[in-house]
């Protein structure tokens, strides 16, 4: 199979070649025949990464340790889930993954792509071939190749790393993955759009489910790494603006603005210079973060995929930046405007300046996370820059940002009157100070947690507030109960109504941010019997009581666990075990150092997170560190919440006359010059 | 329920469903909560005995003392960069990744420094004179780092007086020419403007 494996990455090279070639000449040229060729060619070159990943995971499940990728990332004893997951897990496999899944992405772009904006397809199956024949490059020229075997078949594998031996990371990767390689299709778009002069706002209209798709899959993935770090890493936190995860971050800020941005144009015929920028910017910054994750250029806990093969994705983010800014900067004068804004109180402007936030942010986290490199070319002084530099930099602008989210929907497109900022801004300006002031009456003092639970209470009022008086008005309009009117107000503007409930999942994920200012944590040595107590941010004592160590084998893994009775003012909660595990091969061998599996006590106000250090002396006396992490489950609410916000607004459907309006440029007023 | 000749028992229907529903209303009668596991039950409750391998619980570890939780100790330490490669910093590393074996010396390290009476600024500036500046999780506020800190900042607030400087005049241009001088009157009938309201609402709310 490992044969046939590499017969279909050398095929779906060859054929990439080809359909970049036949894509862009026929595009360029106007010739139907190598645009028809172009756009089978994606399909086949779909086809044969597809029989690669088949011929992959057989290997994997037929333990074919000549197979050196299954030798390095599997081992006899791994469960079933995680020899599945293992085609991702290492570099060679996750860069066959990306491959594939960008040519299944670009086939369904091409199929799903309505008739009308046939002109674009050409060049579009050219951009996906170019970059999947650049990923398939990387593997067969880059030491990178799944398929590569040993010299002699060793008698079990080296067995997953137990970090990645987590649920959390057979979705988590995928999902960011997904993220990443979607971006791809609009990005094609983009430049499809720049090369054919077919600038007006109709490629926008084209890839719109795309980006949202995107944007939805980065979210998804970018919330799971967290619950990932958080119940597997051991460190008590979900984020630690590691490079890794600033670069997945990185796009996700860009595609955001994006999605802002791109109302402007659909509504006003405004901004097309910057949303291709955005489009284009975010695609090379999901390249980028490729590179950082796999060159090891940055010192990141993402190790395990560190190689020389980022070079060659630092050689392609350098080509295909120069070719789209040629290409950009060349295609400028078609660009134009073709409306001005009108007003600086106006919901353009307000978008405006949330862009700027979301660039700013951006900027700042691709600066920090490049600054070491920076100080050692400058002063020839390597620094670190590590969480306290991030948070000092972006909570600031992650608060105006989050401001910004409650202001623009109160804001009317084109041009706002003082009478109707005073009407919309009551309420919610209300209960943002009110929200803020039970916080400091209650005692909170930290500064930033309250402006953080104090603009969510703003925001959350403007979305209620704009809820409440939509389902009012087709109360009054159509006579429909308030849950009814509510119900169609959602179905009827998916767009306007779903982008409110991510804005509310954004607000309780910045609560939950706040909440860890008030995280507390402790170290204890304790015999079994014996007691520690660590006192909540709530007022409350949890008291932990050591009840024993139990060792047993598992599947493929030996493990230690600690058992703790946990109680809260003296009542008794329920008992808590977190655990040691040695992870071992079908015969026997340790393969890893020992990792920590948490113990985690949670509801909605905090969790109660213990983590078993070790052992003294070989006796049950064990090390524990017991740390409460207040509000981590709205971290994940705020998550699904997104996420499920993000799904209504992609969700298909829609009225036609709502589906024009989006497209078209809006509405005029009376009397206006069209 | 009648005894056969042969020591066996007929059971009618109506007796068979009437000793079904009994039992079943013992069986819920004599149910409780499952309730947490009382301590007795637990494995390991008494003094502590030796465990059976304890190699598998990862390196031997010392137990803890006061200067482990002490937090002045601790801010040091979260300021402190642990040189093992994790990226994480002294405290957070010695506490999770409890098979490092550098961020513990490095609390030693800190401990004797505090005994010995150093302040905490002192403390932090000894670990610059052995390791260099990268021993800090943050770099510190002067010179070309500076510009690590504010420059984000700084390029967001010009870009914004720019846009308002560049808004300001598109709004100053556009307007006039855009807007009629006056009150319009609505160019369509009644009805059609009813419609429109109708659209406006259906799409809008």
């Amino acid at each position: 199979m490992t044969l046939l494996g590499n017969l279909a990455l050398w095929l779906a090279l060859l054929v990439g070649i080809w359909g970049a070639l036949a894509g862009f000449v026929g595009g360029l040229k106007d010739r139907p025949d190598l645009a028809r060729s172009a756009r089978h060619a994606v399909f086949a070159m779909c086809a044969a990464l597809l029989v690669a990943v088949v011929s992959l995971e057989w290997a994997l499940f037929q333990h074919d340790f000549n197979v050196e990728y299954v030798a390095a990332y599997t081992s006899r004893n791994l469960p079933v889930f995680y020899t599945w997951s293992a085609l991702y897990a290492g570099q060679k496999g996750s860069l066959l993954f990306w491959a594939t899944v960008l040519s299944v992405f670009g086939s369904l772009a091409l199929v799903l792509t309505p008739r009308h904006h046939r002109a674009l397809l050409p060049h579009v199956a050219g951009v996906v071939s170019l970059v999947a024949a650049f990923f398939i490059s990387v593997m067969l020229f880059g030491q990178a190749n799944p398929f590569q075997r040993l010299p002699y078949t060793p008698l079990d594998g080296n067995g997953l790393n137990p970090q990645l031996q987590n649920p959390g990371m057979v979705f988590h990767p995928p999902m960011l993955y997904l993220g990443y390689i979607s971006i791809t299709i609009p990005f094609a778009f983009a430049i499809a759009a720049l090369l054919s002069k077919r600038l007006d706002t109709d490629w926008l209209v084209a890839i719109r489910k795309w980006t949202l798709l995107s944007w939805l899959f980065l979210s998804i993935g970018i919330c799971l790494g967290m619950w990932w770090a958080y119940v597997e890493l051991g460190w008590g936190g979900y984020w630690a603006w590691d490079p890794v995860e600033n670069a997945s971050l990185l796009p996700w800020l860009t595609m955001t603005a994006f999605l802002h941005s791109v109302m402007i144009q659909e509504k006003r015929g405004m901004l097309k210079k910057w949303n291709l920028a955005l489009i284009i910017g975010s695609w090379l910054l999901s390249i980028f973060g490729t590179f950082i994750t796999r060159s090891g250029v940055i010192s990141s806990v993402h190790s395990f995929t560190q190689s020389s093969v980022g070079y060659f994705f630092l050689a392609f983010l350098i080509v295909m930046g120069t070719a789209s800014f040629v290409l950009y900067t060349n295609r400028l004068p078609l660009l134009s405007a073709e409306a001005q804004l009108e007003s600086m109180v106006s919901r353009e402007a307000s978008f405006l300046f949330n862009n700027l936030l979301f660039i700013g942010i951006a900027f700042s986290v691709l600066w920090g996370t490049l600054f070491p490199i920076l100080s050692e070319l400058v002063q020839g002084t390597k620094v670190t820059v590590g969480p306290p530099f991030f948070n000092q930099v972006n909570i600031p602008l992650g608060l105006a940002l989050l401001a910004l989210t409650g202001i623009g929907p109160l804001i009317a497109w084109r041009r706002a009157s003082v009478p109707n900022l005073q009407r919309q801004f009551a309420v919610p300006g209300t209960v943002g100070v009110f929200t803020a002031l039970i916080l400091l009456v209650a005692g909170m003092r930290d500064f930033y947690a309250l402006m953080a639970i104090g603009l969510g209470g703003f925001v959350v009022g403007t979305v209620v507030q704009e809820f409440a008086r939509g389902a009012r008005a087709r109360h009054r309009q159509y006579g429909e109960g308030y849950a009814l009117a509510l119900g169609r107000l959602i179905a009827r503007n998916r767009r306007r109504y779903g982008g409110y409930i991510v804005h509310t999942g954004i607000v309780i994920l910045f609560v939950a941010f706040a909440g860890m200012a008030f995280k507390t944590e402790t170290e204890a040595s304790l015999r079994p019997g014996e007691s520690a107590s660590i006192r909540s941010p709530y007022g409350w004592t949890y008291r932990l009581t050591h009840l024993g160590i139990s060792q047993y084998d598992a599947l493929n893994r030996q493990v230690t666990a600690a058992t703790l009775e946990v109680s809260r003012d003296d009542k008794r909660l329920g008992v808590l075990t977190t655990e040691k595990r040695q992870h071992v091969d079908a015969f026997g061998r340790p393969t890893f150092q020992p990792s920590t599996e948490v113990g985690i006590r949670s509801d909605l106000r905090e969790d109660l997170y213990v983590v078993l250090g070790g052992v003294v002396n070989g006796t049950e006396q064990a090390v524990f560190r017991f740390t409460i992490n207040p509000l981590v489950w709205w971290v994940w609410y705020g998550g699904m919440i997104v996420a499920l916000g993000g799904l209504i607004v992609m969700w298909p459907g829609g009225s036609p006359a709502a589906k024009r309006a989006q497209a078209g440029y809006a509405v005029r007023l009376v009397g206006e010059k069209p | 329920m009648n005894r056969r000749h042969d020591a066996t028992l007929h059971v009618d229907r109506r007796e068979f469903l009437a000793l079904g529903a009994g039992s079943f209303l013992g069986v819920v009668a004599s149910w409780r909560p499952a309730t947490l596991q009382g301590p007795d039950s637990l494995p390991g409750t008494g003094p502590a005995g030796r465990l059976w391998d304890p190699a598998r619980a990862g390196r031997p570890l010392e137990p803890v003392n006061a200067a482990d939780n002490d937090a002045a100790i601790q801010a040091i330490e979260k300021q402190l960069h642990c040189t093992c490669g994790c990226n994480l910093d002294v405290y957070t590393c010695r506490t999770t990744d409890f098979t490092c074996t550098v961020s513990p010396a490095m609390h030693q390290h800190v401990v004797r420094l505090a005994e010995r009476g150093m302040t905490g600024q002192q403390i932090i500036d000894q670990f610059v004179r052995e390791h260099g500046v990268a021993i800090l999780m943050a770099p510190p506020k002067r010179g070309f780092n500076l510009a690590g800190y504010f420059l984000p900042s700084v390029l967001i607030v010009a870009a914004g007086l720019v846009l308002t400087l560049v808004l300001r005049r598109w709004a100053r241009t556009a307007a006039p020419d855009r807007l009629p001088a006056g009150p319009v009157a609505p160019a369509g009938t009644s009805e059609e403007l009813e419609r429109l309201r109708g659209e406006l609402d259906r799409l809008s709310v």
